[in-house]
């Protein structure tokens, strides 16, 4: 089976401070693989260099075996990538409804002139009512985003980031900030989704929600890759468990 | 009635000139704090080719094009620098062209260009068409926000690094809203010059680009309607009253200061805000 992501020895250093160094992992289709490592692992960074917001200075990336390296965010996202943000960033001045919608309308949106001919929303706002049902948020789809709460504003970025109908779904510490309630929810959706067939990547703190709906976890440390495998098989080498538990004395 | 139609030309002018600002600056977030430079770019090309014997209005997509040139260029600054940086880089630019033309005897230096010849349009024909453009741009304007486009516009204007992760290419889009408004606003300098017959460098300075900025925030960034209504009133008091000609930086300044401290939305929010009461005190 072809790979959806490749992460291929990827290197990013800041100045003197090396933040990922030599991380290699691939995705295959309908795989959800939980992205792991304590604060400072460089687990953003990585994020960051798939999404296109940080270069590396070594290695590649690629998506369905096209290499994303000289693709703009905005170009990758067409290639079929989709992210949902640990800090949500709602269009304040609209309904959820709308936030979702504007991201269903990606072929109308494609071209910056001919948007100016479309005015029809109503298809896309049906898609988008669909996907706000799926995240269990269709009562709220009128609603604005700053009269409602963190869990629900949560929902909306994974509904957002599914309107664009993604090969390869990212999503950043969803589960951060959420009470364990929220989170059990949250990551419910996530395993329905990866189960209907959804490419994951999930980068999470929440390791009890990892170990619950991810099957393969990849591990870094200090930028380093520690781990890559079956989820139990994982959590059973002691570099991963130092790294979380620290050593024994 | 020669003055009442001087009052209306003045008006259409003004209106065309803040709706040019309202769609970078109110439908696209982009603040430009140097936005006479483009109507004096759409002036001196007008002006300087009716001089030279051309039809006026053979001027007009001439001044559009020399404007949007400048704001395309101005535009790509925009990809680089946000927020309070594009605000001092545009007005860094409204400086620079008018240090420009201050220098150049080509463009008649300090003196200016005087003697613009007559658009041989007559003053009623010259009025209709003013407020023909400005009626124009205006339901051009409504139409954008109702788009898709429009729609894009909002979205960059709330969070662009957002609207980039949805996949669209807001750069695009943003030198698109930057060559609209300052096509527009050309147009707006050219019937400017034939309008006055005279333009100078202190024409299109900072006071100038702070005035029609006073007209877009007191209306309302964003509201057609409202910054219809501001640019009418705030473009006819200095013309009715001299005193406010007099002191129109700081009376201009001084209600950007309030609107922004009382009422962001401008006058379009006011008045939604007092309908709501109203409609929400009836039995």
């Amino acid at each position: 089976m072809n790979n959806v992501l490749e992460v291929i020895d990827v290197t990013v250093r800041f100045g003197g401070v090396t933040a990922v160094a030599g991380a290699n992992f691939t995705m295959k289709k309908g795989e959800l693989l939980g992205f792991i490592g304590p604060n400072g692992a460089g687990k953003t960074t990585l994020m960051r260099v798939i999404t296109g917001i940080v270069k590396p200075q070594e290695g590649h990336i690629s998506l369905d075996e096209r290499d994303l390296s000289s693709l703009s965010i905005n170009e990758r996202i067409n290639c079929g990538l989709a992210l949902a943000q640990q800090i949500v960033q709602p269009f304040q001045d609209m309904s959820l409804l709308d936030n979702v919608a504007l991201a269903c309308g990606s072929t109308k949106t494609r071209n910056a002139i001919k948007s100016m001919f479309y005015t029809d929303r109503s298809e896309e706002r049906q898609r988008a009512a669909e996907l706000l049902h799926m995240v269990g948020l269709e009562d709220a789809a009128n609603s604005m985003p700053s009269t409602l709460p963190l869990g629900y504003l949560k929902r909306m970025e994974v509904a957002r980031a599914l309107a664009l109908d993604p090969h390869l779904l990212l999503l950043d510490e969803p589960l951060a900030g959420l009470n364990q309630n929220e989170a059990r929810g949250l990551a419910d959706l996530i395993q329905t989704l990866n189960n209907n067939g959804q490419t994951i990547l999930l980068i999470e703190h929440n390791l009890r929600e990892v170990m619950r709906i991810c099957p393969l976890l990849y591990v870094q440390d200090n930028g380093r890759p520690i781990a890559y495998g079956p989820s139990k098989e994982v959590m059973q080498i002691a570099e991963v468990r130092s790294a979380y538990l620290g050593k024994a004395e | 009635m020669a003055y009442e139609i001087t009052l209306l030309t003045t008006i259409a002018i003004s209106v065309l000139f803040a709706l040019s600002l309202n769609f970078i600056s109110g439908f696209c977030g982009q603040i430009s704090l140097g936005h006479a430079a483009f109507l004096g770019t759409g002036a001196y090309t007008s002006a300087m080719m009716t001089k030279a014997s051309i039809p006026f209005l053979v001027t007009l997509p001439a001044a559009a094009l020399s404007a949007a040139a400048l704001g395309f260029i101005i535009g790509l600054t925009s990809l680089r620098v946000r927020h309070d940086f594009l605000a001092i880089t545009t007005m860094g630019a409204g400086f620079l062209f008018v240090g420009i033309i201050r220098q150049q005897d080509f463009f008649g230096g300090e003196i200016g260009i005087a003697g613009i010849p007559a658009t041989g349009l007559g003053r009623i024909g010259f009025m209709s068409l003013c407020m023909s453009l400005a009626a124009l741009f205006a339901l051009f304007s409504i139409a954008v926000r109702r788009s898709w486009m429009g729609f894009v516009f909002a979205s960059i204007a709330d969070n662009e690094d957002v609207t980039r992760i949805l996949g669209i290419n807001a750069s695009a889009y943003k030198l698109i809203a930057f060559v609209i408004g300052t096509a527009t606003a050309g147009v707006a300098g050219a019937l400017y010059a034939h309008h006055f017959r005279f333009i100078g460098p202190d024409s299109f300075g900072f006071v100038e680009s702070v005035s029609v900025l006073a007209m877009v925030i007191v209306g309302g960034i964003g509201s057609v309607t409202g910054i219809i209504f501001s640019a009418a009133i705030l473009s006819v008091m200095p013309l009715m009253f001299q005193f406010i000609d007099d002191y129109k930086l700081l009376l201009y300044s001084a209600l950007l200061f309030f609107m922004m401290r009382f009422s962001p939305d401008g006058l379009a929010g006011l008045f939604k805000r007092a309908f709501r009461k109203y409609a929400g005190e009836r039995p």
